[in-house]
């Protein structure tokens, strides 16, 4: 369908930006790449009075690394990061999962921030973000504040951003080296939103223990969010075979995913459980 | 609600533009509609089919999911700014040598996805051109005439980012 009628301003600075979205009071929205917003426009299941584009924001694009790990600008594209040789090592976890974004065409346009805002349960980019403890800058009328991925997402396409506030940067705490990790989602075809995907680390200590282990789950789920008891279930043991397997089927007992036309509860629990088998098998080979 | 308009200029293969659209203007039907650039395919409206990927600074867009006014000031190649005249391109010549469409509607959108690929990396393999054809939909073909025209043409854009 035809986007509905909006009104749309394309603000100079970020306080300019917050300035137009306070006072549309709810009913303006923030558009960065379009890649999610655009559609669900399309749809018609939102119809906002202005979109505030923040296409001429500057400083928002970076990609910055730094001994507390790796900040994203809210406008820094999956290309960017694609693109970008030095995250294959300074974040592995998150090159991987952002390979699986989307297509050619959206990963030249979509955002990290839009993405996060956004918050689809089957998005790769909040299971990183949660699983990974990363930190998200919010800037609105009243200032700046910090807040944990954890906190960040309520539900489906819900969170708890303000009506004046927009995501500026995402920060991914510093990856040691000798940290194993995996990430794996299933999906009908490549690019599609995933039924399910799993993404898991752990740092094994000088034993090969396994410690500080976590996992996160999307798509087979309401919002992403981290497994405790599929962690508590790998930690401290060496992470065997015996050990994965038991994780994971503590994992698929843990999970509580929707069922809906693309695949039934159980399924995406079973899901759940292989991936997470794949991931860690994965993750200590 | 009546929809704000805008005046916006673009450079459309090559030539600068200057087109008064509304904001709620998709970049596919201000090239079509009001531009009439009805090359560029408009598919699924939503982002998902790949019919109306056009090239916005070098960079392969779905023109359903970009605002008209938001090209303002940057480089739009469609399909009908691939060829110069009549001439078949490469890309354009692979594609017909490897029957390599059928209904064609698919095809403007396939030649622009892959004439940017191919222009940022020549050496694409047959993996990562199927990964990138992949967000675009033929349903005529099978993909396979479609990823074999894009791999041979890939010589001429070898020769031509040496030339560069």
């Amino acid at each position: 369908m035809k986007l509905p009628a909006f009104a749309y301003a394309c603000p100079e600075t970020l306080e300019e930006a917050v300035a137009l979205l306070a006072a549309g009071a709810g009913t303006a929205k923030a558009l960065s790449g379009g890649q999610s917003l655009l559609p669900t426009m399309a749809f018609r299941l939102v119809a906002p009075s202005l979109l505030v584009d923040l296409r001429k924001l500057p400083g928002l694009d970076r990609i910055s690394l730094g001994e507390d790990g790796v900040r994203l600008g809210a406008k820094v594209r999956w290309r960017d990061i694609e693109r970008d040789a030095r995250l294959a090592s300074a974040h592995p976890l998150l090159a991987r999962a952002v390979a699986h974004v989307a297509h050619y065409q959206i990963r030249n346009r979509g955002t990290v921030g839009g993405n996060l805002a956004h918050a689809d349960p089957a998005a790769e980019m909040p299971g990183v973000a949660v699983t990974c403890d990363a930190e998200l800058a919010l800037t609105g009328s009243k200032g700046t504040r910090v807040v944990r991925a954890a906190d960040f997402f309520l539900g489906p396409l819900s969170t708890v951003l303000a009506d004046d506030e927009l995501i500026v940067e995402v920060r991914l705490p510093a990856w040691p080296p000798g940290r194993r990790w995996g990430f794996e989602e299933f999906a009908l075809r490549r690019g599609d939103f995933a039924l399910a995907g799993v993404a898991a680390y752990y740092d094994p200590d000088a034993e090969g223990i396994a410690r500080n282990a976590h996992i996160g789950v999307i798509g087979a789920c309401h919002r992403a969010h981290r497994l405790a008891r599929a962690e508590a279930a790998l930690n401290g043991r060496a992470a065997d075979e015996q050990a994965i397997l038991a994780s994971a089927e503590v994992a698929a007992a843990e999970v509580d995913p929707p069922t809906d036309l693309h695949a039934s509860a159980a399924y995406r629990r079973a899901l759940v459980q292989t991936l997470l088998e794949r991931a860690l098998l994965r993750a200590a080979s | 609600m009546q929809s704000q308009t805008m005046l916006i200029r673009f450079e459309l293969n090559g030539k600068p533009v200057e087109v008064e659209v509304s904001a709620r203007t998709t970049l596919a039907d201000c090239l079509r509609h009001q531009l009439m650039q009805t090359g560029t395919h408009v598919g699924c409206e939503h982002g998902v089919c790949g019919a109306c990927t056009v090239i916005v600074a070098g960079e392969a867009v779905r023109s359903c999911l970009m605002l008209a006014v938001q090209v303002e000031g940057q480089a739009v190649t469609t399909v009908e700014g691939l060829s110069r005249e009549e001439a078949l391109t490469p890309l354009q010549a692979a594609f017909r040598k490897h029957h390599a469409l059928q209904c064609g509607f698919c095809t403007p959108g396939m030649l622009a996805t892959a004439h940017a690929l191919l222009t940022e990396d020549p050496e694409a393999d047959r993996a990562r051109i199927r990964e990138v054809l992949s967000g675009n939909l033929c349903r005529c073909t099978g993909y396979i005439p479609i990823v074999e025209a894009v791999f041979e043409a890939r010589a001429a854009y070898v020769d031509k980012s040496a030339k560069a």
